[in-house]
C-alpha cells in the first residue's frame, strides 16, 4: 500500500488532549469496561481495537457523553469534567462519526449539517454555511455538492458529510466508528489522507476498529481492548499484526485454509438474464447472468446496497425477479418462493441474523428447527412433536459448542456468534445443496468467524455450491474460488480469486470492468 | 430526565411470572381505589358501596351467578383476541363479530325448521361461521393490500350494528311483534338449557372452556400455534422460515372471530330467545373482551380469570344502578381505568428504576447554561 501518507510522528512530551483512568461501566451481567485507562494526544490517531463485544463501542459512549461511568474520571487538557450529554462533548470539541450513519435522506447535505449546529439562523439556516463547508471541503479534500440530497450520495460520500458535520461543529478530536466498514479500499486510502492532514494540523482522532492491518496503516497508538479490559497500548512502530491479534483475541487462532477442490463441472445455480425490483420499483439488479458449480464457492462483492441484497433474496424466494430465470440443480426455480426451495436444498444465512434468522423471543429450541417444523421428524400431523424438538436442540447446542444456559432460554440472550450457530446447525442440517451466505461473519469475533469460515468450506467439499456475499475482501479472497463483482446491479465481472488482489477489485466495485482493468495496468 | 432526580431506567432481562401477575393486580387495585373518589364524588361512601357490592355479587348465589353470566361472552371473545394478538393482529372487532354471530344463530333458530338436537349445535355453528367471515374480510385486507386492521376491524362493527337493526326493524322484525323492534322468539325448545332458575346458559361456558384449552394446545404444541407466534414475534422472521402468511393469518382470525361469533350465539340463544336491539345483544363485550385479552397477556387459560373479573365489573354495574342509585356507565370508567393503569405500567416489566451513582460530582459550567 504506497499510497499511505507518511505516519506523523507524536511528540510524547505533549500533554495529553483527553484522558479517562479507571472507567468501569457495568451492564446487567456484563462488565462492558473495567478500569480502563485511555488517552489522547493533539495530532495523533489512536486506534482501539477490539472484536466486537470487547467494550469498545461502550467507551465511545461515554466520551460522546450518552453512557454515564459507574466508576472513574474524564480529564479534559488536565482538568477534570463531567460529560452529562453529547452536548457536553461537542461543546468540549468531541464529534463522533458513527457506523450507521445519522442523516436525514430527503435533506440536502447543507441542511443536514444546518440542522443542530448552534447559531444557526431561523430563516435561510444554510446561508453561510455553504461558504464555510467548500471551503472546508477543499482544505480537506472531502469533495461533496452541498445541494445534493443524502439519498442521491453513495455511503463514501455521506461518511463525508458526517466528517465536515463534526468538523463544522468544531470538533479538535474525531472519533471514527468503524469507518472502513462502507468504503472500498481506495475509498478508505482516501480517508485515511484525510485523516493525516487533520492530524497534522493539531487535531486528534480516535479510530475504532477490529480490521488489524489498516490499523497497522493508520493508527500512531493503538490501544487493545479485550472483554473490557485494557489488555495493551502501543507505539504502532513497535507492535506487529500477530502481537496484536493475540492480544485481541486471547490466544492464537489457526488461520483457515481452502484446500485445493476441483470445482465439479455441473452448475448447482444458473442465473439466465435475471431482472429483479427492489421495494422501490427500480431496477436493483439488471439483466444478471452467471453459474455456480458444485463444490465451488463463489464470492459476490460491491459496495453496500449495489444489488447483493436483492440478489441474495431473489435466490432465496423472499422476492421474485420481474424478468429471466433461475435454474437450480437442473430445474427450474425462478417461482418456487421460500418454503419451496428450501426445501429443494436452498439454505440461506440472512445478512441480518437478529431480526431474520432468528425469532429472538423464542427459544433456543424453537429456533433450531424454525425452518424445517413442518416435517417430519418434528411434525406429528398437526402437531409439533417436542421430544424430537428437544433431541435435535441438545445435539445442535453440543455438536456446535453453542453457549446458552439452557435450550429454553431466549435466543435474544445469546451473543452474536452463538446466533450465528444457531443459524448455520439449522441451515446446514439437511445437507444443502446451495448454500446461500450473506455477510455470514459481520460483527462476529475472530473465533466465531473462523468457525463459519471452516463449515462454508466443509460444506463447498461435500459437494455443495456457495455463494458468499460479503463486503470483506480480505475474506471473500481467502475463501472463495472465484469472485463476481456487482456494480449498480449489473456483474462488472467475475474473476478467479488465484488472480486478482483487492486494488483490482476496488476498482472493479467502483465500477470498472474487469476487461478494461486487464488492458493498461496488470496487476504487479 | 430521570437522571437529573438520582434513579435512571435500567432494562430487565427476564420477568418472572409472579411479577408480571403482580403489576397487573396492582393496576387493577388502583383502578378500584380510583373509582372509589369516583363513588365519593356522587356522594356515596366508596367503603360502604364496595361493601355492597361485594355482597350482592360475590357473596350470594344469585349475585355469584350473574358475575359468572357476563363472563361467558367476554371468555369467548377474549380468548379469541388472545389469539389475535398473540399473531400482533389487533382485532378491535370482537363487538361486530359477536353481532355477527348473533345473526347466524338467529337465521338458523327463524327460519330453518330443525329437531333441538340438531338446531342447537347448527345455530352454534352458524354463528361460529358468521364471526369468522366478518373477521375475515379485515384479515385479507391486511395480508392482500396492506390495510390497517384496526381500522378496518373497528368499522365492520358499525357496519354489523346496522345489518342488525335494519334487520330487526324489516325483514326479520317479528310478525307478532307491535311497536317494537325485534324479531319473533325462538322457539322454547331451542333455547340454550340454563342451570336451575339462574340465567347461565351452561353450553356456552362449556363451549368457552373448551375453547380454551383447545387454543392453549393450539399455541404451544401444533405447526399452526408455532407459525402464529412466529408471525407475531418477527413477522421478517416468518416469512424467512416460509409461513404462508396468507394461509395463517386467514386461519387464526377465523379461529378468533369465530370465537366472538359464538359469544353471540350464547346471548341471543341463551338470554333474549330472539334477535333484539344490538346494544342489549351486547352490552360492549367485544370491546371489553380487549381489556380481557390484555390483562391475560397472551395466555388463554389467564383469560378464564380475567374475564371473570371484568364479568364482575358488569355485574357490579347493575348492582351501582340498582343499590346505589349510580349509573351503569361507571362500569366503563372502571374498565377504561383498568385498561390506563394496565398500559401505563407497562415500563414496569420492561425496567427496574435503580440509582444513580453519583461519583463525578463537578457538574462543569454545562449547569450555568452560559453561551
Amino acid at each position: 500500500m504506497a499510497s499511505t501518507p507518511p505516519k506523523h510522528d507524536s511528540n510524547n512530551s505533549l500533554p495529553a488532549l483527553l484522558s479517562v483512568k479507571g472507567i468501569t461501566k457495568s451492564f446487567p451481567g456484563i462488565k462492558a469496561n473495567n478500569s480502563v485507562d485511555f488517552e489522547i494526544r493533539a495530532g495523533e490517531v489512536h486506534s482501539l481495537l477490539g472484536e466486537n463485544g470487547a467494550g469498545k463501542t461502550t467507551l465511545i459512549n461515554i466520551l460522546y457523553g450518552l453512557y454515564q461511568p459507574d466508576e472513574g474520571e474524564i480529564k479534559f487538557k488536565g482538568k477534570k469534567i463531567a460529560l452529562r450529554s453529547p452536548k457536553d462533548a461537542i461543546k468540549r470539541g468531541l464529534g463522533l462519526v458513527a457506523q450507521h450513519f445519522h442523516l436525514a435522506r430527503r435533506h440536502t447535505v447543507v441542511e443536514n449539517i444546518a440542522l443542530g449546529l448552534p447559531g444557526t439562523p431561523m430563516f435561510f439556516p444554510t446561508k453561510i454555511l455553504r461558504g464555510q463547508l467548500r471551503q472546508l471541503g477543499e482544505h480537506y479534500g472531502l469533495k461533496v455538492d452541498p445541494n445534493a440530497r443524502i439519498w442521491q450520495l453513495s455511503p463514501g460520500e455521506q461518511q463525508r458529510v458526517e466528517i465536515l458535520k463534526v468538523l463544522i461543529q468544531g470538533a479538535e478530536i474525531l472519533i471514527l466508528d468503524e469507518p472502513t466498514s462502507v468504503l472500498t479500499p481506495q475509498e478508505s486510502d482516501a480517508l485515511f489522507g484525510v485523516l493525516r492532514k487533520m492530524t497534522s494540523e493539531g487535531k486528534a482522532v480516535i479510530l475504532i476498529s477490529h480490521k488489524l492491518d489498516e490499523v497497522m496503516r493508520i493508527a500512531d497508538t493503538i490501544s487493545v481492548l479485550r472483554k473490557g479490559n485494557l489488555v495493551g497500548c502501543f507505539k504502532s512502530k513497535d507492535t506487529s499484526p500477530a502481537e496484536l491479534a493475540k492480544l485481541m483475541i486471547g490466544r492464537t487462532i489457526e488461520p483457515t485454509t481452502r484446500t485445493d477442490i476441483e470445482p465439479s463441472k455441473s452448475s448447482v445455480l444458473e442465473l439466465k438474464s435475471v431482472w429483479v425490483q427492489n421495494d422501490r420499483g427500480t431496477n436493483a439488479l439488471q439483466n444478471i447472468s452467471f453459474r455456480l458449480r458444485r463444490r465451488e464457492i463463489l464470492g459476490v462483492a460491491g459496495v453496500a446496497g449495489n444489488g447483493q441484497g436483492e440478489l441474495t433474496e431473489v435466490l432465496t424466494g423472499l422476492r421474485y425477479p420481474s424478468r429471466g430465470q433461475i435454474i437450480i440443480d437442473g430445474e427450474d426455480s425462478t417461482l418456487r418462493g421460500v418454503r419451496g426451495l428450501f426445501e429443494g436444498g436452498v439454505a440461506h444465512i440472512p445478512e441480518d441474523r437478529n431480526r431474520m434468522g432468528i425469532v429472538p423471543s423464542m427459544s433456543v429450541a424453537e429456533n433450531l428447527i424454525m425452518r424445517q417444523y413442518r416435517h417430519k421428524p418434528f411434525a406429528k400431523g398437526p402437531m409439533i412433536d417436542q421430544r424430537e424438538v428437544t433431541k435435535f436442540a441438545i445435539e445442535s447446542i453440543d455438536h456446535y459448542s453453542i453457549a446458552t444456559a439452557s435450550k429454553d432460554t431466549p435466543s435474544r440472550q445469546l451473543s452474536g456468534g452463538n446466533v450465528q450457530k444457531i443459524i448455520l446447525a439449522r441451515e446446514l442440517s439437511g445437507n444443502p445443496k446451495l448454500l446461500v451466505a450473506s455477510h455470514p461473519t459481520y460483527g462476529l469475533d475472530v473465533a466465531a468467524a473462523a468457525l463459519t469460515h471452516e463449515l462454508l468450506l466443509s460444506q463447498r467439499a461435500r459437494g455443495a455450491g456457495v455463494l458468499l456475499v460479503s463486503e470483506d475482501l480480505d475474506e471473500l479472497i481467502k475463501i472463495s474460488d472465484r469472485i463476481l463483482v456487482l456494480f449498480e446491479g449489473t456483474v462488472m465481472g467475475s474473476v478467479d480469486t488465484q488472480e486478482v488482489d483487492s486494488q483490482t477489485l476496488g476498482a472493479m466495485m467502483a465500477g470498472v470492468s474487469f476487461k478494461d482493468i486487464q488492458g493498461p495496468t496488470t496487476s504487479a | 430526565m430521570l437522571e437529573r432526580f438520582g434513579f435512571k431506567l435500567v432494562p430487565r432481562k427476564a420477568v418472572p411470572g409472579y411479577f408480571v401477575f403482580l403489576v397487573s393486580f396492582g393496576a387493577i387495585v388502583a383502578a378500584i381505589v380510583v373509582t372509589g373518589f369516583i363513588f365519593w364524588i356522587y356522594g356515596v361512601n366508596p367503603f360502604a358501596a364496595y361493601s355492597t357490592i361485594v355482597e350482592r355479587t360475590l357473596l350470594n348465589s344469585r349475585g355469584l351467578s350473574e358475575v359468572v353470566r357476563k363472563s361467558i361472552p367476554l371468555l369467548l371473545a377474549g380468548v379469541g383476541l388472545v389469539l389475535a394478538f398473540r399473531a400482533q393482529f389487533w382485532n378491535i372487532g370482537a363487538e361486530g363479530q359477536i353481532l355477527a354471530g348473533a345473526v347466524g344463530a338467529s337465521g338458523i333458530a327463524l327460519f330453518v325448521p330443525l329437531p333441538p338436537f340438531v338446531a342447537i349445535p347448527a345455530m352454534f355453528v352458524a354463528g361460529f361461521v358468521a364471526g369468522a367471515l366478518w373477521g375475515l374480510v379485515p384479515a385479507i385486507l391486511k395480508v392482500r393490500l396492506g390495510v390497517n386492521e384496526i381500522i378496518t376491524t373497528l368499522m365492520m362493527n358499525y357496519i354489523a350494528l346496522y345489518i342488525v337493526r335494519w334487520l330487526i326493524n324489516g325483514p326479520w322484525k317479528g310478525d307478532s311483534v307491535v311497536g317494537f323492534s325485534y324479531s319473533d322468539m325462538f322457539h322454547r325448545s331451542i333455547w340454550l338449557p340454563t342451570i336451575g332458575n339462574t340465567r347461565l346458559h351452561w353450553p356456552t361456558l362449556v363451549l368457552g372452556l373448551l375453547l380454551v384449552v383447545l387454543l392453549a394446545v393450539l399455541i404451544t404444541r401444533t405447526k399452526l400455534g408455532f407459525e402464529i407466534r412466529m408471525l407475531g414475534e418477527s413477522p421478517i422472521a416468518a416469512k424467512y422460515s416460509g409461513v404462508n402468511v396468507l394461509f395463517t393469518t386467514t386461519m387464526l382470525i377465523a379461529l378468533s372471530a369465530g370465537a366472538a361469533g359464538l359469544a353471540g350465539v350464547g346471548e341471543v340463544a341463551g338470554i333474549h330467545h330472539r334477535l333484539v336491539e344490538p346494544n342489549s345483544i351486547s352490552l360492549g363485550f367485544g370491546y371489553t373482551a380487549i381489556i380481557v385479552a390484555m390483562l391475560a397477556r397472551g395466555s388463554p387459560v389467564a383469560a378464564v380469570f380475567t374475564a371473570l373479573f371484568l364479568g364482575w365489573v358488569f355485574a357490579s354495574g347493575d348492582i351501582m344502578k340498582v343499590a346505589l342509585g349510580l349509573p351503569f356507565q361507571i362500569t366503563g370508567v372502571i374498565n377504561g381505568l383498568v385498561l390506563l393503569f394496565m398500559i401505563s405500567s407497562e415500563p414496569l416489566l420492561r425496567f427496574r428504576i435503580a440509582r444513580v451513582s453519583l461519583k463525578n460530582p463537578e457538574t462543569a459550567e454545562s449547569e450555568t447554561g452560559t453561551v
